[in-house]
């Protein structure tokens, strides 16, 4: 099995590589637009700014690449929110696959601290998605801005308000959290991604 | 619900882990790498490594040791100590590292705070604050807690705070080493007036410490070192107990 994690300005690839490796994917970091669309599976992850990584995507042509593929593809954080419609990240209008906008998280009491950073807990979830039970399980999260629940959502989680924590769309796949900093949790949603 | 943190802190000299280690049926004790998938498979939340390495080829040892620990171990970990410009801040991140920890460099040139945040993120920002109570004041040290400064803790906290830093990871110089607990009220004045996560870090030594600690301090992850190291505190354990007390955990 082919597979490509797709390379661009954005923080964390390297750590996605790793959680491959650790569940016996050998993966490709690359920009090459024929090795991403003959790719079996495809990872768009990231940590970054949506306005600056949009750019970036647009700039190499890989924002066309991506909305075409037809093979299962992964979205990680900032990946998944450019996904969506539109950011309120730099007022940045992104590449439309899911059908929903991402918001700034507005702190409501002192204890809200935004990044929403740590463990957190998923519930609602589609267990057909990664073809495990999520429900209840802790997995990491860092984001100043989320995907409201949405006829998309596979997953919630709770932080401030109920927030889509998995995004599923026909072959496209979405995670709000770091599947690769999710301990045991992450390694069976990637088994679970691979074996789609 | 977001779960409070538990955190165990290592020292890294010259690749090998300083302190002792009371693990049974432990391979290499000395290996980092090892301790820390070690703890990661025993439920700790997130790992630090500090470099207390002085050479500069111990640094490059450094360097190796987190690209294995990100290679090795699945959850988050930040990694400080001898960073002294962005250079190094990069060099950490691309081996793989989440966040990294600056203390003396983020007193003595604060803004590299402004820097590391517009470049790569708040997110990997973490400010470590060593200070000490002093007269009613909480006096900011650098050089490993040698070197008194003019700062005080709080109002340090918020300039890096609105410098860029995502977390504030705060070792009291007077708890640390005491097991009496946590600096609670210190910790609450932190936490209640930041906008930002607060790490709380020295006094650890009993089980209940951590209840406090996040019941009374508002802390929003409880740092500690020895009490892990020699198995003072078990974590698994640790975290059943915290359970028990409906304080939310990842279990």
């Amino acid at each position: 099995m082919k597979i490509a994690i797709i390379k661009y300005n954005a923080g964390n690839i390297f750590s996605v590589y790793c959680a491959m490796k650790r569940v016996g994917a050998d993966a490709v970091i690359t920009d090459d637009k024929e090795t991403i669309m003959s790719a079996d599976k495809v990872i768009f992850p990231g940590v970054g700014e949506a306005g600056t990584t949009m750019r970036y995507l647009r700039k190499e042509g890989l924002d066309k690449v991506i909305k075409g593929l037809r093979q299962p593809l992964l979205g990680i954080c900032i990946g998944m929110q450019l996904m969506c419609r539109h950011s309120e990240e730099g007022d940045t209008e992104c590449l439309g696959i899911f059908d929903s906008d991402v918001k700034k998280f507005i702190p409501r009491q002192q204890s809200d601290k935004v990044p929403h950073m740590g463990w957190n807990s998923l519930y609602d979830c589609d267990s057909s998605v990664f073809g495990c039970n999520l429900n209840n399980k802790f997995v990491y999260f860092v984001h100043s801005y989320y995907v409201p629940v949405c006829a998309e959502t596979a997953a919630k989680a709770d932080y401030i308000q109920p927030f889509s924590a998995i995004l599923k769309k026909d072959n496209f796949y979405a995670t709000q959290f770091h599947i690769e900093k999710s301990g045991s949790v992450g390694e069976k949603i990637l088994e679970g991604f691979l074996k789609l | 619900m977001l779960a409070k943190r538990i955190i165990p802190c290592l020292d890294v000299k010259d690749g090998k882990t300083v302190k002792g280690v009371n693990f049974v049926n432990f391979r290499d004790a000395g290996d980092p790498v090892e301790l820390g998938k070690q703890y990661s498979e025993q439920g700790a939340d997130e790992l630090v490594f500090l470099d207390i390495t002085a050479s500069y080829e111990g640094r490059k040892t450094f360097t190796d040791v987190v690209k294995r620990v990100a290679e090795n171990v699945s959850i988050p970990f930040t990694v400080g100590g001898g960073i002294t410009e962005l250079s190094d801040v990069e060099r950490l991140l691309n081996a793989g590292a989440d966040k990294v920890s600056l203390n003396s460099l983020a007193l003595k040139n604060p803004d590299i705070i402004n820097e590391i945040a517009k470049h790569f993120g708040s997110q990997v920002c973490v400010v470590a604050i060593d200070a000490n109570y002093e007269d009613g004041f909480w006096r900011c040290y650098v050089n490993g807690g040698h070197l008194p400064t003019d700062k005080e803790l709080f109002s340090w906290a918020k300039e890096a705070q609105e410098r860029g830093a995502g977390e504030i990871l705060f070792t009291s110089m007077t708890h640390d080493g005491m097991k009496i607990g946590y600096p609670n009220e210190a910790l609450r004045t932190l936490s209640d007036t930041l906008k930002i996560p607060v790490i709380a870090s020295g006094g650890a030594g009993k089980k209940e410490d951590f209840k406090e600690v996040f019941e009374i301090g508002h802390a929003d992850a409880a740092l500690a070192a020895s009490v892990f190291h020699f198995g003072e505190i078990k974590i698994p354990e640790l975290k059943r107990y915290l359970a028990e007390q409906n304080i939310c955990v990842r279990l």
